[in-house]
């Protein structure tokens, strides 16, 4: 019953990594992290730099084990790479040998499915991310703000019900990103994928997710969860132009301690 | 000599800068293709008169004409025929069995980075020898037959394209792999939809370095031993001091590389036709 409700569960979860070098000391980056995500919900994760966000994405997707606690997924525990989950990072990976269409392909290609079928399934992500027109053109030839929907349109192709978004549009510039989480936004809430967001803008944050977990510092736990509670998920821009949001992002910033830090 | 990789980033960044060079200076050619034809004429017609002006003998410096009677003879007498199809065939046999080698040495080793830790000294060794010193070596081993100029050439060509595929090997985006993974992809085709055409930009500056690499070890394998192929003609030429022989010979060998290198090209250009070319940016980046 508890797996209908709690799509991801992150239970008493640590990582460590081996030393650098052989007897140096193990390196924690995240521990005792604990934390559930629920079926169609849009959670944000926010923290420092180096506290362990990427290390937990990949613990969720399947790329990475924990050294202690469990990872589980609709109930049932993380072993490896799962094929509900779909997985998008900072940088598009688009593959440049491959034309747009291609690279949409290119998730479906390890499952058994005709080239007819590839090609169909391809095209309508293409048509859903509004990037349609591009599809013969290879990545170098069109812009960061369009290979970044190319990307999640490879994402989504695979039909996945969670996805984990590693800082998709940290590397885009300030307009294109505001029209990409708005498109993201609608496209995310229109087909009620459960999905986790990793951030360092803290409006973005609070501009797309029905909650947000503050991680501390390395080895990274949470220590803060908010509720977002603002109405018109699918529409960030909207939503910025309340004053609870800006009250949410100013409390964050507290949260993080920013005034103090002068490290990135 | 052979250690030459070219740097590239297949995420859509701009390739290498060997390639915009290698643009600008086609755009100069052809831009300036009288110019060009200009300078070639004034040479030859300088090769062809200046010597006999000086009073440079003949077997120094031939003249121009001299080196097309010889040929004509050659071709008459010597075989010219045989000499230069043994020579290109050796060179495009050495050529092909070097890439395929280096090319498979180089994604094996590439995949067992514990096995390239415990060769790569020895590599380096190697790729550092010089190799056509291997040539008379070889005719000791296998007598004078095609055998040590075709060890010989694929011994030269092999390297660099070793150390190409390899190189492109170490610097895979570690993220590439983990998104294959991430897809649920099995390790074979992770190699050959990610691994194999992520490599081929330095696979194929690999080859173009083997195709002019290809000429010379077959030009020293048949200088140290045997009695067909140009490099033959050469040595044969010197011994009678027939310096126009000679001169032909080097000339011939010269178009069978230029030959070589200009297929591998035509190749490149199809087989890379994804990366951006120099005069064609995206728009927006
Ligand atoms: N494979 C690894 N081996 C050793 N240490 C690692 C490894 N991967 C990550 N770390 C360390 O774990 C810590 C957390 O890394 P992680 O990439 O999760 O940080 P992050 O929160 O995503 O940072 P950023 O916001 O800068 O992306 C870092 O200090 C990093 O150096
Ligand atoms: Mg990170």
């Amino acid at each position: 019953m508890s797996a209908s409700c709690d799509a991801l569960k992150v239970e008493k979860v640590a990582r460590r990594f081996a030393g650098r070098r052989l007897g140096a000391p193990e390196f924690t980056a995240v521990h005792d992290l604990t934390f559930h995500v629920a079926d169609s919900e849009f959670v944000s994760i926010v923290g420092p730099s180096g506290c362990g966000k990427s290390t937990v994405l990949n613990l969720v997707a399947g790329l990475d084990r924990p050294t202690e606690g469990t990872v589980s997924l609709n109930g049932t525990e993380v072993s490896g790479p799962s094929s509900n989950v779909g997985f998008m990072l900072q940088k598009d990976m688009l593959l440049p040998w491959r034309t747009v269409l291609e690279n949409v392909e290119f998730g479906l290609e390890a499952r058994e499915l005709s080239k007819a079928e590839r090609r169909e399934r391809a095209m309508r992500e293409l048509k859903r991310c509004r990037i349609v027109e591009f599809a013969d053109r290879y990545p170098y030839q069109i812009s960061g703000g369009q290979r970044q929907r190319v990307a999640l349109a490879r994402t989504l192709a695979i039909n996945p019900n969670f996805i984990l978004l590693d800082e998709p549009f940290s590397a885009l510039d300030a307009q294109t990103k505001l029209i990409l989480q708005k498109s993201f936004a609608q496209t995310i809430a229109g087909s009620k994928l459960t999905t986790l967001l990793i951030t360092h803008d803290l409006a973005e944050a609070v501009a797309m997710s029905d909650r947000i977990l503050v991680m501390s510092q390395s080895p990274g736990r949470i220590v803060e969860e908010i509720d977002v509670q603002l109405p018109d998920r699918e529409n960030p821009i909207e939503r910025m132009a309340s004053p609870r949001a800006s009250e949410l992002v100013g409390h964050l910033f507290r949260a993080l301690h920013m005034e103090d830090r002068l490290d990135a | 000599m052979s250690r030459q990789v070219i740097a590239h980033s297949p995420s859509g960044s701009p390739p290498g800068n060997s390639r915009a060079w290698l643009h600008r200076f086609r755009g100069l050619a052809t831009a300036t293709p009288l110019a060009s034809l200009a300078v070639a004429a004034a040479a030859l017609a300088a090769w062809q008169f200046l010597p006999p002006l000086f009073g440079v003998p003949k077997y120094i410096i031939p003249q121009l004409s001299d080196l097309w009677t010889e040929g004509v003879q050659m071709w008459q007498d010597d075989n010219l025929l045989l000499h230069f199809f043994s020579t290109a065939s050796m060179a495009i046999l050495g050529f092909i069995l070097g890439s395929l080698l280096g090319a498979v040495f180089g994604y094996a080793l590439g995949l067992l980075p514990s096995w390239e830790k415990v060769l790569s000294p020895y590599i380096l060794a190697l790729q550092i020898a010089p190799k056509v010193a291997f040539a008379p070596l070889f005719i000791l081993w296998f007598g004078y037959n095609f055998l040590p100029k075709l060890v010989t050439t694929v011994l030269v060509v092999f390297f660099p394209i070793l150390v190409n595929v390899l190189q492109a090997m170490r610097v895979l985006d570690r993220d590439l792999i983990n998104l294959a993974r991430a897809y649920n992809m099995s390790k074979a085709k992770i190699f050959w939809k990610i691994m194999v055409p992520y490599s081929m930009p330095n696979l194929m500056a690999g080859l173009r370095i083997g195709a002019t690499l290809a000429v010379i070890g077959v030009t020293v394998g048949e200088l140290v031993g045997g009695e067909t192929g140009l490099g033959y003609l050469i040595s044969f030429g010197q011994g009678q001091a027939d310096t126009p022989m000679v001169f032909d010979a080097i000339i011939l060998l010269t178009v069978i590389g230029i030959v070589m290198y200009w297929v591998v090209t035509v190749i490149e250009a199809r087989v890379l036709h994804y990366l951006p070319r120099a005069t064609e940016r995206p728009q927006s980046a």
